[in-house]
Parts: C-alpha cells; structure tokens; sequence
C-alpha cells in the first residue's frame, strides 16, 4: 500500500529521471494514441517506430504512448521531446515517415521540417501553447492528455496525480471538501450544469447505511468526444475524483457507466483499476487513513437515455435503462434505493485540481455564474477539429475562427450547434457572444456536454433539425407519451416538409407540440428534445418557408427538393450521364451540351457522380 | 423456491461492508479464457435462428459468466454482453438459459435484450459494418456513406448479406468525431471516408476472407 511519503517519492524519482535524461541529452518519443489516433494507424506508427530505434541499435530512447492531445486534424501524431529545445511535434504521419523521422532525426539530428506541424519562420519551433490551435485554451480536465502514458500510475502521480486525494484524506474533513468545491463554483459538465458541491452536500447529508458515488461516462451525445479522451488520455483522474467524492459524502462503493461503444476507453479503465487496487489506491484503509473506497465498470449498451442520470442508474442495476420521475433525487434515493451522487467524466476531471490549487484559483476563471474551463469537441464543417478546452466566457468567434481555424473551401459560416439533440443553434448573429451555460440557454441552445458542430452554408438546417428528431425519436425509452408519441408526430412534420410536402400549418403546429413536449415529458432527454426544432424555427425560418412555400432546399440538401441542371459551359458533350441516366431523362448530341429533362428526372444524382467536368449543378 | 432466495442473495451483496477487490481481477482472467471458450463455440455453433443447438458444452461458457459474477448487484447487462461476445447474438434458449441461471423471470431478460440496440436476437455476418450517423459525420454527409454501402452489398440497414459475408448498421455517435465522416468494421475505426472508399473497403475484407 502506497503512503503519503512514497507518493512524495515517486515524483521526486520521477523528477530525477527526467532531470538525468535532460542531463544526457537523451531525447523521448510520445506516440499519440486515442481512438482518432490509432483509427489514423498511430498504432502501425509506434511499431515503425520501436522496429526502426532496434534497427539503429538506440536503447535509451523512451517511446510513450499517450493519450490524445486533441488536435485530431492532424492525426497521428508523434511528438520528440529532446533536453534543451522545444518539442518536435510531426503531424499526419504515416509508419514510412515515421522510420525516416528516425533515421535522420534522432540517428541524424536533422528534423524533418515539412512534416512538422509547429515549426515557424526561420527555422524556429514553436512551443505546443504556441500552436494557434493551444494558444486560447486552458487546460485543466485535459491537463494530462497527450502528455503522460495513461496506464502509468507513476506518470500520473509525477504530474501531481493522488496528491490531492492525499491532501483530503490527511488534512480535510468531508464537509471540508464539499465547501471548497462550493466555492469553487464547479457545475456539473454533462448537461445540465447542477452546481457539484451543492449535489454532493445533498448526499453527503442523506442518511443511509450505503452510499455510491457513479461516474457518467456514457457519453451519448453525438459530436462529443471529451469524456472519451479524458477516460483514454488521463482515466487516474477519474478513479482519483471518484474516491475523493466517496470520503466526502460517505461512500465507499463507486460505478463508472461507460459506453460499450468505446473499447479502449474500457479497457483501459480495467487496466488503471486493477493497478490502483494493487497499490493500494483503491480498496481498504487508503493511505492508511482509514478509508475505505472501490470501484467497477458497468457497460452501457447503446441506449441514449441512459445518459439520463435516473435511467443510468436503473441500468446499472441491469434492468431497461428507463427514467423516473424526480424527486426524490438520487442524492437521497438512488442506486438501489440508496443515496447517490452521478457526475459526469469531465466535471470528475476538474476535482482533483480544485483541491490541489484552491477553489479561488478555480473560480478566477470563467464567468460570474460558469467558473473554470469547459472541453469543446470541435467537429463538422471546420479547418482544425479536434478537443479544446477554454476558459468559460471564451467567444464563439475566438472557437471558430481563432483556434478552430475557420470553415474549410472558402465557405460561410451558417451555425454552431451545441447541446446535441437537447440543443440548439448559434447562429452567425451571436459571433461575439461570451459562451457559458446561461448565455447559451438565453439564445435557446444549451451547453450540453460540449459538442460543437459546426456548419456552413451547405447545411439544411431543416434536414438537421429533422435529424435530431430522428435520433431522440428513435432512442425515446418509450415510457411517457407525451416524448413517444409527439417527437413521431414532430419527426413525421418535419420529413413532410423536407420532402416538399409542407403545409403552411406546419411550423406552428411545430411550435405547439414542441412546447407541449417541453412541458409534460418525463426526462431532460423528452423535455429537450425539441431544442433543435425550435431553435432552428427562431433562427432560420426562412429555410423552413422556402421548404413549404418554395419547395426549395437553399442549401440543396432535400433530395426532393434538388432540381439537377447542366451547367452549358463546362459541359463537352461526353454523353457519359445520358448513358448513365436510368430514366434516360438526359438528351443531347455528342460535343453539344447536353439538357436534363425535368419532368423525367428522378434526382438519384447518378449524372452529377459520373461528370468528370463538374458540369452537373444541383440545387 | 431455491430461485428466490438466490436472488435475494444476488441483490444484496453490499450489506454490513462494501467487497473490496471483489470482481474485476477475475473478470479479466475469465474474460480471457472466455476468448478462448468463445472461439470453441463459434466453431461448433450452426446458425439455426432463435436456437443455438442447446449443446451444454455451450451453455457451460455461459455457466462460467455468471459464476464471474456471482453475488453481484446488476449481473444481467455485464453477462448478456459477454453472452453475445461468445455466441454473436442472443437466441432465446440462451436469454433462457441466463434467466435460469441467474434467477430472474425471462420476461425481464428479453426486456432488457429488447431495450438496448447492441444487443442482437438475430445472427450477425461474419463482419460487421457500422456507419457512424452522429452530428459530425451525418453534417459530413454520413448519409452518402450508409447509402453506398446498401448499393454495393444490395442490403439495407440492418440487414445481412445473402452469403453471411457483412452486416449492415448505422450506429450513434462512434466519438471519433474529428475523422467524420467514420464507420468501423469489426471495431476497427475507418475516418475521413468519401463514398469511392465504399468500394474499396469491401473488397478488402472480402479478400480477406
């Protein structure tokens, strides 16, 4: 069992390594390796590597694997840290460069420059918080990712890890720790921003003879991808959160629900379990102070709801993941029968840090009423995607434009969706807005658990709200008719008017059934799932009009609505879409430009597939 | 009933004290040998539908799960996906078989297979392609992707090729958001695909068979 002065002495011998490999000179390889990474084949990197250093004959080099960084644009990515410079960060690489990066850099000493993802004018190499897309960021949940190898308890506690449950368990009393997290001003970060001291001071204050502390980690919305990385990149962070919230409100038995859709994620918690169990991390008498705290994994099995927190729990007790009312809240009835607190991934992720470094450093972040950071998965339409961290309060336009690098191909900027299917849009009018759980709910979206998704002029807003639909519809539990039956009756609406079969009725029955929703459905999943219809009616009903007046499509999404037409121009006359037209509605003579048939055509976009001129507009 | 008091049994394990080092240990231990178990089974398995045979060679992997989690609150999701690690699905002598066996009313067992979408009553192809339909990946047109796919094995959604080869799904969000638009096959992750790629993705597994 680990004491407090052999935690003290892993760093320190930690610290010693390191200083003595800067001595040497002797440089350290991080390979990458989060789901984007390996999915990016960082995995064929590693091994190029590891074969190429024995081919060399080099033994002294280090290759770590880490977590992901988040800068997925630029997947995978290996990073050589050598004493005395910054470090060499080589983006896209493939296992061939990756044996020729260690053929001339490290046999060498030659970096190679094109691959490199930060090296500036005059041959300079810009530190990683330099980079444009590190620059605006502040990290705190995803401190470690991409920087230690997650498997390592011993990384882990060299960047402070086990510190801070040290610190509660020798100097703080439960209540101690649950008014520092008060003061701090943590919210809870999967959805619906709960202030976490307040919820843990609910259980702390039930009585039970048995209490649970579970970790959400079924990170259903689609489009967020933070508390995947955190759980590969730094998942010491959670199992240290977790037992630092069980002394605190009186628990000694945690859960960590995790999708069954994240396999490394899993696997890698199993790993980190069964190491802190071995060092005493988890299990009995905790640094011999009496304490007693252990953990399991449940897996989820693809059901949306039960990132719910009621029907997480009924899932975990392995029954139909369904919702009940609230109250009584699982502070004071929860896990079977019992209080329980549900935290979601990266709210765990802040607690360690908020001990260590003090509730005012924590709360000198952020805005009045949302303190500290919040981890965006940014994805869709836009140049840099990937997972930042921010301080709350940053502006849409600094997301976008200023780390995110704006939208790909020269388009326009059209919306940010935040929330997933309990969202909302921020529309190009609200660039300049100070993103923060209040904000974002005052213009009708909401901060969710921080997918970004970003789209440009090429995106029907009335196909993604329909989209939405589809999706909370199809993962409606079924058990309060008000979301079973009027999210059908909404998805029906909204294909009908995508299909060009609107009716000038529609958008206000649209209004009348989402408020009824809002109003009577059971949970926060049926009660916010029409956020995106309404939000994409209040932002952009001119879409909507066009659809049910025009039986237009402006962004030439809608299949129905797309009306193909050759562009004269650019075509040479191939007669390749005639010959490919399965309803021959494409005529015309060989090097004439050849017409479309309206009246024939059937959409299937077979002739704008086939033209290798460009020639077919569709819109 | 013997079955009732069994299950009170399995209710109830944290009472007077919490388990330290309970289950996890030996779950990765039985995991690994249920590997090896499972291949066995494949081997012996046919593919009648909605039975697996009833061999109790078979069944004794299953006996091997749930002896795992003996004594645990909310055995049944963690056994049923292990379940369907070995046989590939969830027939209804094996949902049986698990009620039995861990003493809960069948009922309640095919509720909870029914309930969530990655468990399967129906034999799955011998590779499984999932298209990612989240937010990223459909905005990246995701929908292409599916669409292609149904093209070129002549299948639709949810559904499995005529030779047992791929079987066809969209899934939610894979969390690989920053490749959309992604698919996997057999758990291996494919980014940044455009429909060209479709093709060339079943040829490779098909190749590889």
């Amino acid at each position: 069992m680990i004491t407090v002065e052999e935690l003290k002495a892993i760093k320190a011998q930690y610290e010693q390594n390191m200083a003595d490999k800067d001595k040497k000179g002797t440089p350290t390889i991080l390979v990458h390796m989060g789901t984007c990474g390996i999915a990016n084949g960082a995995d064929q990197v590693y091994a190029a590597i590891v074969e190429e250093l024995a081919n060399n004959n080099i033994k002294d080099i280090s290759v770590i694997q880490t977590g992901c960084p988040g800068l997925c644009h630029d997947e995978p990515l290996v990073t050589i840290a050598i004493p005395g410079t910054n470090p060499y960060i080589y983006g896209r690489i493939t296992p061939d460069n990756a044996k020729e990066i260690v053929k001339q850099h490290l046999v060498g000493r030659q970096p190679m420059a094109d691959w490199l993802i930060n090296s500036a004018e005059n041959d300079r190499i810009l530190k990683f918080e330099e980079l444009n897309f590190i620059k605006h960021q502040c990290r705190v949940a995803l401190k470690n990712c991409g920087r230690i190898d997650p498997e390592r308890v011993e990384d882990y506690i060299a960047y402070d890890g086990y510190f801070a449950l040290a610190k509660v368990l020798t100097e703080m009393t439960p209540l101690a720790v649950i008014e520092t997290l008060k003061k701090s001003g943590l919210r809870g970060r999967g959805g619906g921003g709960f202030p976490t001291g307040l919820k843990w001071e609910f259980a702390y204050k039930s009585k039970g003879d048995q209490k649970y502390v579970v970790c959400n980690a079924d990170e259903g919305d689609p489009g967020a991808f933070m508390d995947r990385s955190v759980l590969e990149g730094d998942p010491f962070s959670i199992l240290e959160a977790m037992t630092i919230a069980g002394y605190a409100i009186g628990a000694n038995q945690g859960y960590i629900y995790v999708r069954a859709e994240y396999p490394i994620a899993v696997e890698r918690l199993k790993k980190v379990i069964k190491i802190a169990r071995e060092k005493g991390l988890l299990g009995k008498n905790i640094f011999n102070k009496g304490f007693d705290f252990d953990l399991d994994i449940r897996l989820g099995a693809g059901a949306f709801v039960c990132g719910e927190e009621t029907a997480l729990l009924t899932s975990v007790e392995g029954k139909r993941g369904e919702p009940r009312p609230r109250p009584p809240f699982p502070a004071v009835e929860g896990l079977w029968g019992k209080p329980t607190i549900i935290n979601n991934v990266e709210t765990f992720a802040n607690i360690a840090q908020i001990i260590l470094k003090g509730p005012e450093w924590f709360a000198s972040m952020g805005t009045e009423k949302s303190k500290g950071t919040k981890v965006f998965a940014l994805a869709g339409k836009i140049k840099n995607t990937g997972l930042i961290e921010v301080p709350m309060g940053t502006t849409v336009r600094t997301v976008v434009y200023d780390i995110g690098g704006g939208i790909p191909g020269g388009k326009t900027f059209k919306a940010a969706q935040t929330g997933g299917p309990s969202g909302g849009c921020i529309p190009a009018v609200h660039f300049e807005l100070p993103i923060d759980y209040d904000n974002l709910t005052e213009i009708g979206s909401m901060m969710g658990s921080g997918g970004f998704i970003v789209m440009d002029e090429e995106t029907c807003m009335v196909d993604i709200a329909r989209f939405f639909l589809e999706f909370t519809q199809d993962e409606s539990c079924g058990k309060c008719p008000p979301c079973r039956i009027g999210t059908k009756r909404m998805l029906e609406t909204l294909t009908r008017i995508t299909e060009g079969k609107g009716k000038p009725e529609d958008l206000v029955n649209l209004e009348t059934l989402a408020v009824t929703i809002k109003n009577a459905a059971l949970c926060g999943l049926g009660q916010t799932s029409p956020n995106p219809v309404l939000s994409t009616i209040r932002y952009f009903k001119d879409e909507y009009e066009a659809h049910i007046v025009d039986k237009k499509c402006p962004a030439g999404v809608c299949k129905a609505l797309q009306e193909y037409s050759i562009i004269a121009d650019k075509c040479i006359g191939c007669g390749l879409c005639a010959r490919n037209c399965p309803v021959n509605a494409i005529s015309g003579k060989a090097k004439e430009p050849y017409v479309i048939d309206q009246s024939k055509c059937i959409k299937c976009g077979v002739c704008f597939e086939k033209c290798k001129f460009g020639a077919i507009l569709v819109k | 009933m013997k079955a009732q008091s069994h299950l009170a049994e399995v209710r109830r394990p944290h009472e007077g004290g919490i388990q330290v080092g309970s289950d996890l240990d030996e779950v990765v231990d039985i995991e690994k040998k249920i590997e090896i178990l499972s291949e066995e089974v494949r081997r012996m398995s046919c593919q009648c539908q909605g039975s697996t045979g009833g061999s109790s060679e078979k069944f004794a992997v299953i006996d091997r799960i749930v002896e795992a989690y003996a004594g645990q609150d909310g055995a049944l999701i963690p056994v049923l996906h292990q379940a369907q690690e070995v046989f590939g699905y969830l027939p209804e002598d094996v949902q049986a078989y698990i009620a039995e066996k861990l003493a809960i009313p069948l009922s309640e067992v095919y509720g909870v297979v029914s309930f969530y979408t990655l468990f399967s009553t129906e034999p799955k192809g011998q590779h499984k392609i999932s298209v990612c339909l989240g937010t990223a990946c459909y905005v990246k047109g995701a929908g292409n992707i599916l669409a292609e796919f149904e093209k070129e094995l002549g299948i639709k959604v949810g559904e499995t090729t005529k030779d047992g080869l791929f079987t066809l799904e969209a899934c939610r969000c894979l969390g690989a958001c920053g490749l959309a638009p992604v698919l996997t096959i057999d758990g291996d992750v494919h980014g940044r695909l455009v429909t060209k790629d479709v093709a060339t993705i079943i040829n490779k597994y098909k190749a590889s068979n």
